[in-house]
């Protein structure tokens, strides 16, 4: 942290959480999702070919993920650079 | 006890309790006219953000469409909960600390800009109507489906209940209704959802059914033998760079709709506006998860049920007299043979998007004409459940319709009364002339939204495309850069959203020209292999970098813009009051 100025620290901090989290987010859905799906189609999860239940099911899962991990992370950064309400 | 009086009597008590709750939560000042007080907690909001977001169409006709495109359906499964990410990540918690009531309200202040300001409101004006049409019709055709009531005496029913909470209530009112017709959804289309899983496959919860059952192999061979393409096969309605577009255009649409936006702006503080994000995809991912395998199962039963089948023991079957007589499911016997025969193409000659029942298509051997829409009501009867869960669905229906609706009056009153009339032209009025304004402001846009639900222009689902084009060419990118570049200034806003905008409606314009202007053939095909639906995702692509050009060839913002931006970035001092 710097002290100097702990409130860019802060932002630096939430942009790089943002960076990581929506790279998940690109990679899986249009990645495996979409990209990948027809290479993907030949393994399986259950019955289901796995591309098409990352576009229909599993992507979804991951978002939800996202949002849930973003707002625990930033409630703990809040606090730690004293910025909480 | 009847169906029939199941129906009246279920719809009947949602009805009483909507307005109930619309009573009891009456306002008295601006602040909770628009933002609910901000008092709302996340699990509420959360709820009352999958029912605002969740319209008649998620609720009725999206499984069916995904049942007609396979894999291909995804677009709208993963873009219309994607954009949740973007929308959490990215907007809700800064829009919440800047403690006003509306979009137009940040992008105009942001930009120091009455032209901005004036643009987003329009925009807002126009998402809007565009939506609210779609769901006065819902609630029409619920009404006439369910109780064979006339589509516009349906209509009026559906925008009077409306009109009483959301203009006693206002966004206090339609955040507490919307939160219990979510619960009233999510219930009626769980419940035979679980029942036609267990029936057909045995294992009674939708998601797991649709990895554990042999049920998807079986349908891929039913389909392969009819001549499809396999269910689970992707890109075969869609080439892959259009499934993108699409799927990027629906995603950063959905994070620019003002009234989604504007839900985020009831919680108490910064903190409870993402963990709101949080629970409002969780529960529009109950019903967003459930669709894709209620899809699958409806059309392995769909085909089995009458494919090679002899017309007249079809015809014995209960569900299927039913809904051939609401002509949301049609037969033709083209060869004669006096059996079903089902394959790729339409049974009937289509004008206008709408299937002539006069006029089979002799082009191709397929016999059976299905609506979208037969997939969702059809279920409970297919599975054979019980007259009051059939009233249940049509109360689901009603609830998803006039949640949507309601949120959506309340972004248009606070465009007209809020943006417009008090920041643009009246900006001394005072606090109980802004109220009164914003109540009133309600009257002319349920008159439009009743008028459109009765009398549909054939183009509405044709400009939906619109909606989201705008969002996401216009709104989005504004909002966006306002949060994250502190450079950003009023001539590189203003200058990318006119070259987003125009963009993308041009383009949407040409695209879908015979819809619009009635030419015979598209003016123009597709942009580059995107269409309309997925345009609006290289408007914003334009939007954004002709506004980071122009803003570095122009003079920075002023300095209290720039602590503005520096200001919404911390969540402390969002629960302070400000003199809105």
């Amino acid at each position: 942290m710097n002290p100097q100025n702990p409130v860019r620290a802060y932002w630096r901090a939430n942009l790089r959480l943002i960076r990581t989290l929506l790279l998940v987010w690109a990679l899986v859905s249009y990645g495996l999702g979409i990209l990948l799906a027809e290479p993907l189609s030949q393994f399986r999860i259950g019955t289901l070919p796995l591309g098409f239940w990352i576009a229909q099911q599993g992507s979804i899962y991951v978002f939800v993920l996202l949002i849930w991990l973003y707002a625990w992370r930033m409630d703990r950064l809040d606090r730690e650079y004293d910025v909480h309400e | 006890m009847s169906t029939e009086l199941w129906t009246y009597l279920l719809v009947g008590l949602s009805f009483a309790l909507y307005l109930y709750i619309g009573y009891a939560s009456r306002v008295r000042d601006t602040k909770g006219f628009y933002v609910a007080g901000r008092g709302v907690p996340p699990v509420a909001n959360g709820a009352a953000t999958a029912a605002d977001w969740m319209s008649a169409a998620s609720f009725i006709s999206m499984a069916g469409l995904i049942s007609a495109m396979g894999y291909d359906g995804a677009i709208y499964l993963m873009g219309w909960t994607g954009g949740y990410v973007l929308l959490a990540l990215l907007l809700a918690p800064y829009l919440r600390k800047y403690r006003r009531f509306t979009v137009p309200d940040f992008i105009g202040d942001r930009y120091a800009s009455n032209t901005a300001r004036a643009l987003a409101a329009l925009a807002t004006l126009f998402i809007s109507l565009v939506y609210v049409a779609g769901q006065m019709r819902g609630v029409g055709i619920v009404f006439s489906r369910f109780l064979q009531v006339d589509i516009a005496l349906g209509v009026l029913v559906g925008v009077l209940v409306v009109a009483f909470f959301a203009v006693l209530g206002g966004m206090k009112g339609v955040t507490w209704t919307q939160a219990v017709q979510y619960a009233l959804l999510i219930i009626a289309y769980l419940i035979p959802a679980f029942a036609i899983a267990f029936m057909l496959t045995g294992v009674p919860i939708p998601q797991l059914a649709l990895v554990a059952s042999d049920l998807p192999e079986r349908l891929n061979q039913i389909q392969t033998q009819l001549g499809f393409a396999e269910y689970t096969q992707p890109f075969q309605n869609k080439p892959m760079l259009d499934v993108l577009a699409i799927t990027a255009a629906l995603m950063v649409g959905t994070a620019g709709l003002p009234h989604v936006i504007i839900r985020f702006y009831t919680t108490p503080d910064v903190r409870s506006a993402r963990y709101s994000a949080f629970w409002a995809l969780l529960f529009i991912a109950l019903l967003y998860t459930t669709a894709p395998a209620v899809a699958m199962f409806a059309r392995y039963n769909l085909i089995n049920t009458l494919h090679g089948k002899p017309l007249d023991e079809v015809r014995q079957i209960e569900w299927v007299a039913k809904w051939e007589k609401t002509r949301l499911l049609a037969f033709v016997d083209k060869n004669g043979d006096g059996r079903l025969t089902v394959a790729k193409g339409n049974a009937f000659t289509m004008e206008g998007g709408k299937p002539n029942f006069d006029k089979p298509d002799m082009s191709n051997p397929n016999e059976v004409f299905v609506d979208n829409d037969i997939i969702v009501l059809s279920t409970p009867e297919v599975a054979r459940l019980a007259g009051f869960v059939i009233a249940l669905v049509a109360v689901g229906g009603l609830a998803a319709a006039l949640s949507t609706a309601s949120g959506l009056l309340i972004a248009m009153a606070s465009a007209v009364a809020h943006d417009l009339y008090y920041r643009i032209w009246n900006p001394r009025a005072p606090e109980r002339l802004r109220l009164l304004v914003g109540r009133l402001a309600m009257l002319p846009a349920l008159g439009v939204a009743a008028y459109l639900g009765i009398n549909p222009p054939g183009f509405v689902a044709q400009v939906v495309a619109f909606a989201f084009g705008l969002a996401a060419a216009g709104l989005f990118p504004s909002i966006l850069l306002g949060i994250f570049d502190r450079r950003m200034n009023q001539q590189g806003a203003v200058a990318g959203m006119v070259v987003g905008l125009t963009f993308t409606a041009c383009m949407i314009a040409l695209m879908r020209s015979p819809q619009l202007f009635g030419t015979p053939q598209p003016l123009l095909e597709d942009f580059f292999g995107i269409s309309a639906e997925g345009i609006g995702v290289v408007g914003m692509v334009l939007n954004m970098a002709t506004a980071l050009m122009v803003s570095r060839l122009t003079p920075p913002p002023p300095e209290n813009i720039q602590q503005l931006v520096d200001e919404i970035r911390i969540p402390r001092g969002a629960g302070e009051a400000l003199d809105e």
